[in-house]
């Protein structure tokens, strides 16, 4: 890419039309992608959905109205405001235990938000790691580490993280974060897969190519050719497989607190809110309410920014 | 083919060797066990446990009784249920009892709401997108779009739940639990079923959508038009058959989405299934149940994928098996 910004300017200065180019500051991939991002209308709407759900998980304390635990013995299993049985204090009334869904719902987002980041970071990690050591060393090296993937490919991915919280959900680790800890590490363990062989195919892809081989001429080092000819050229496709795969990620967590093995109460989570909502649907339908929207929105905004990066990135893909 | 199908299913047998190996070794090192006191059953007394820790080869060393439960295995006997008093995973898990027909077993259930789920799929998906195809940038293909996306990006228990509200809570149409079912009645399989295949619904139709717009500025395309066929012929015969291709090849993951989907579903409305089933199985450390299942999906899967390698090889002849 800075090889392209460097040329662009080269031809620029020695242009019969002169002046005028001059002044245009070079174009880089990268700018070129933002701005088709920026004319596409649902990912930008996507982007200030996502930002403001990150926003309202940091702020969540500020944000609530009350505490995700505190009771309200004198009001529970309220109904939304819009309903009969309502009180003007709970927008989406309160819960068996008369504790505020929305307080609830907005520190659920909290493990949501986590979700979409930090597992998706060990995908990257462990992921990256595997596709570009099996992709840019080859051989045994590789045939070992693609039968791994093919393992954990084959696994039943559910039955595994449905196993794993069983298996610890009492011990240390599962007693971290509420849960979250545990759940973040039974997501790596499985969701890395994909990554792995997204990077060795483009590894594959790109080691063949001219630029390498040049830079291998001028006697670059392993290193140095990986980090800075191999990666800067793979990272578009990276990027939008990020964005698909944090989605499964958050519906991953949501089905397992569904389930009752992800996040532990009292601390809530939006599948467990769907739970709990649903056991008391026809006191205060309110209840699942909130969770649901809040997880559609979410994942909507996730597959319309993917769709976006994935135009914006590879235009070669758009009809 | 026969070389190409003996190979696939002999490349099968390490990845369940390892697959088994991690379920049983995590439920080892699960906290508990089968005999702790829980919900409807009694403490048990040191002796009790003795017993009957060597009725079901437990106070053997861990490794025999992986060897002895996978040689079992082997021969279609998945060991007995430690949570359900003498009767064995297999009967369990595939017999409906004296006088009720397989569909009525746990993985028969199981396996009605997936295939059922299959057909809405295909039977709704494929004409959607092939409609949005012809009528590109009209009303029909922005709604269809709109659908698809929902119903792709929405998993299967938020969707269930939207349901619920909708049909149960305010119209009253459908039951939200499946176990009020009286036989024989559908009411109760019309929610979990439709669940179930909205996700593969909406995702069918986005591809075959997306497919069916590249096949039909085909050549051959025009050259059918060209030579005066009707447009019925030329998007049935012609567009349709090709663009079916990339269809068939997500079917595979698309039936393991199925059956792993229906976890939820099955635990959402009570459906008496599989899924629902090894989820309490789970909780009260049925060790046979756990590992038998696992292995079951683990299989399922695999199949599932290679039927669609061999159906893809048969759809599009220049695609070499290999």
């Amino acid at each position: 890419m800075a090889v392209a910004t460097k040329q662009q300017t080269g031809t620029a200065a020695l242009n019969p039309l002169g002046v005028a180019l001059l002044d245009r500051k070079p174009r880089s991939l990268w700018s070129d992608a933002w701005i088709r991002l920026r004319r596409n209308k649902a990912a930008m709407a996507a982007i200030a959905i996502i930002l403001a759900f990150y926003l309202i998980a940091i702020f969540a304390s500020v944000i609530a109205p009350y505490g995700f635990n505190q009771q309200f013995s004198d009001a529970s299993l309220r109904q939304p405001v819009w309903l009969k049985r309502s009180d003007p204090r709970f927008l989406l009334g309160t819960d068996g235990i008369g504790r505020d869904v929305v307080s609830r719902a907005i520190y659920a987002s909290q493990v949501s938000m986590a979700v979409g980041v930090i597992p998706i970071s060990l995908y990257l990690i462990i992921g990256g790691t595997i596709g570009m050591t099996a992709g840019f060393i080859g051989g045994r090296v590789d045939n070992l580490l693609m039968r791994v993937t093919d393992i954990v490919y084959a696994f039943p991915g559910l039955l595994f993280l449905i196993i794993m919280g069983v298996a610890f959900r009492d011990s240390w680790i599962g007693a971290q974060l509420n849960g979250l800890v545990l759940v973040f590490v039974s997501l790596a363990i499985v969701g890395w897969e994909g990554m792995a062989r997204l990077v060795r195919g483009q590894v594959l892809q790109a080691k063949e190519k001219e630029y390498v081989e040049a830079a291998r001429m001028i006697g670059a080092s392993n290193a140095r050719i990986m980090t800075k000819h191999i990666v800067p050229n793979i990272l578009a496709p990276l990027i939008i497989s990020i964005a698909f795969s944090v989605p499964g990620a958050i519906i991953a967590e949501a089905g397992l607190s569904f389930l009752g093995l992800g996040i532990k109460g009292p601390f809530p989570s939006w599948g467990s809110m769907i739970v709990e909502g649903q056991q008391a649907l026809f006191a205060n339908p309110g209840i699942v309410l909130a969770p649901t929207i809040g997880i559609a929105l979410l994942l909507l905004s996730f597959t319309f920014l993917g769709d976006g990066l994935r135009d914006a990135l590879d235009p070669r893909l758009k009809q | 083919m026969m070389k190409f199908l003996t190979r696939r299913l002999i490349s099968m047998i390490p990845v369940l060797i390892v697959i088994s190996i991690v379920t049983f070794t995590l439920m080892k090192l699960t906290p508990g066990g089968p005999w702790d006191k829980g919900e409807g059953r009694r403490e048990m007394s040191q002796a009790t446990r003795e017993l009957l820790d060597r009725k079901y080869n437990l106070d053997k060393p861990d490794w025999q009784q992986y060897v002895l439960y996978m040689w079992g295995a082997v021969r279609g006997d998945l060991g007995p249920s430690l949570q359900y008093k003498d009767r064995g995973v297999t009967e369990l898990l595939f017999d409906a009892g004296p006088g009720r027909q397989f569909w009525e077993s746990r993985f028969g259930r199981s396996a009605s709401l997936g295939l059922i789920a299959l057909g809405i799929a295909i039977v709704m998906g494929l004409p959607i997108g092939v409609l949005a195809a012809i009528k590109q940038n009209t009303w029909i293909d922005y709604l269809s779009l709109f659908i698809a996306t929902i119903g792709s990006s929405i998993p299967s228990f938020v969707m269930g739940m939207f349901f619920i509200l909708i049909f149960s809570v305010v119209l009253h149409w459908f039951p939200t639990q499946f176990s009020t079912a009286q036989e024989g009645d559908w009411k109760p399989w019309v929610m979990p079923t439709l669940v179930l295949s909205f996700g593969l619904t909406a995702f069918l139709a986005r591809l075959t959508r997306a497919t069916m717009l590249e096949t039909i500025r085909q050549d051959y395309v025009r050259t059918a038009r060209a030579k005066g066929l009707g447009e019925r012929a030329v998007i049935l015969k012609h567009a349709l058959k090709n663009s079916l291709i990339p269809v068939a090849t997500v079917l595979g993951p698309a039936m393991a989405g199925l059956i792993t989907g229906s976890f939820f579903i099955e635990y959402m409305f009570s459906f008496p299934g599989m899924g629902r089933n090894f989820v309490t199985s789970v909780s009260s450390r049925d060790y046979s149940m756990i590992m038998g299942t696992t292995l079951f999906y683990a299989v399922l899967i695999s199949l599932a994928n290679l039927t669609v390698d061999v159906v893809y090889g048969w759809l599009d002849p220049r695609i070499k098996v290999s």
